[in-house]
């Protein structure tokens, strides 16, 4: 891997349209986010956030527009998407851990089946993986015998343990009990302290106000309005987005 | 009552026959096993192949897996055996057995295992592929393992419904229990070769049907 220019953002996307048959979900999407930096997308349901995030690892093809990782690009002829998708992590709101294997299992099997490393290398970094998301005593343990709380956590593992170089978050918390969301935020706050590039679609706002570089807000596929996360939730100039904040402050 | 076991467990006739059913039972143990294998193996790989969703194969499948299930095993038995010779091609009764079962067991495992790969969460095929796993990777490592979990009691109920079809091998001379049995029959003008055969059948399949229920209360929770 070789190092970016320097300004070369870690994660650009330019021009980004995507529709579903007639409805057009994403119209010009322009984002960049930096070297270790949170940046959190908020916005109504249907507004595109999480297909815009889900097209960053082209599990949503895009129509139209460039998606580039340290400035190679991930979109367009030629591209090894395989290769490319080890350098974007990604984590879904059910976790979609594989529930025939531990959480060891989890983590290994991209190790060792793309980045073919031995299976003693792959048992190594996946303990280092699971140690950091504080599960590191789970490893044997198949999803079904942990916790939601503690399946994201695994699920962060699998992904962080490719050393991507930007990691995705598709609504982490949403599917958890309330009780069990700190754990996996308290996770997300260590990732991002260890340097991590992050984007995050999620609604939990105190986290975002609190951990965010920079917040996003995003209405009927286009972003409305970005700053860091003070000018955001206390002086928004958009009224989408104070109508859309005002209704979580009640 | 004294006829009555006179016809069904004539001892001398039971003595006399019984080595014969014995080797009917090996070669009808031969020929489920060898059914079952490349029957499941051959459903399995067709269920494969279909997930890479090439139309035309997986048109080619759906009507082999469709017609087979459609017609009476006995109907294609009976039309390799007396049809293929007409065509130069000579089969021994046991191989055209074999291959017709394998062929209608492939079928059926087909249809099941492409239901199980179906089944399998659309977020798992997203999970591994994020990773950077290959199409055929997920298909091998993560989907199939659970798609094959998932579906092995109809499986297993479709292999002992099949592997007991071996039985109309005796139509086309294949020396299997019922073979050996309604041969003996004849000969001695007695039921008791089939009472041989029925106790036979009942010791050989009972196991997998008690299996079949222990496989189904085991894999009907998930994760278990």
């Amino acid at each position: 891997m070789t190092t970016p220019a320097p300004g070369t953002a870690t994660l650009e996307v330019r021009a980004l349209h995507k529709s579903f048959g007639a409805l057009k979900v994403l119209e010009g999407i322009d984002l960049s986010v930096q070297r270790s930096e949170m940046v959190f997308v908020l916005g109504p349901s249907g507004s595109g956030k999480s297909t815009m995030l889900r097209c960053c690892n082209r599990l949503e093809e895009p129509d139209s527009g460039d998606i580039l990782i340290e400035g190679d690009p991930l979109t367009g002829p030629g591209v090894d998407l395989n290769k490319m998708r080890q350098r974007v992590g990604m984590v879904f709101q059910s976790f979609n851990l594989y529930p025939h294997l531990s959480a060891m299992g989890n983590v290994t099997l991209a190790l060792r089946r793309v980045q073919k490393k031995s299976k003693a290398e792959a048992e190594d970094l996946a303990i280092a993986a699971l140690a950091e998301v504080g599960l590191s005593d789970r490893a044997g343990h198949h999803p079904a015998q942990l916790s939601g709380g503690q399946q994201q956590r695994v699920a962060i593992a699998r992904a962080l343990a490719l050393k991507p170089t930007v990691m995705l978050f598709d609504e982490p918390t949403s599917a958890l009990d309330p009780e069990l969301v700190g754990d996996v935020l308290d996770v997300m706050r260590t990732v991002k302290d260890h340097g991590m590039t992050m984007l995050v679609v999620s609604h939990e706002m105190k986290f975002a106000r609190d951990a965010a570089d920079r917040v996003i807000f995003m209405a009927d596929g286009a972003i409305v309005e970005q700053g860091p996360p003070e000018q955001i939730f206390g002086a928004p100039t958009h009224d989408r987005t104070r109508a859309f904040l005002s209704r979580f402050h009640g | 009552m004294e006829q009555f076991l006179d016809t069904f467990l004539n001892p001398v006739v039971l003595a006399k026959y019984t080595p014969a059913i014995l080797q009917g039972t090996m070669v009808t143990v031969i020929l489920s096993v060898l059914i079952v294998l490349c029957g499941i193996g051959l459903g399995a790989g067709l269920a494969c192949i279909r997930a890479y969703r090439v139309r035309l194969i997986s048109f080619v499948i759906v009507i082999f897996a469709d017609v087979l299930r459609a017609l009476p095993p006995l109907v294609v038995i009976l039309l390799m055996f007396f049809g293929l010779p007409n065509v130069g091609i000579l089969l021994s009764a046991s191989v055209v057995l074999f291959i017709v079962l394998t062929l209608v067991l492939a079928a059926f495992a087909e249809e099941i295992v492409w239901a199980g790969i179906t089944a399998t969460p659309k977020g798992q095929w997203e999970a591994a592929r994020s990773t950077g796993l290959t199409f055929t990777q997920t298909l091998f490592h993560v989907v199939l393992p659970q798609a094959m979990r998932m579906v092995i009691p109809p499986l297993t109920n479709r292999a002992i419904a099949i592997t007991k079809m071996t039985a109309l091998g005796m139509v086309i001379g294949v020396p299997d229990i019922l073979g050996q049995a309604t041969t003996a029959q004849s000969f001695s003008a007695n039921a008791s070769p089939l009472t041989l055969a029925a106790i036979a059948y009942v010791v050989l399949f009972l196991p997998f049907v008690i299996a079949s229920r222990w496989l189904e209360s085991r894999f009907a929770s998930p994760g278990a």
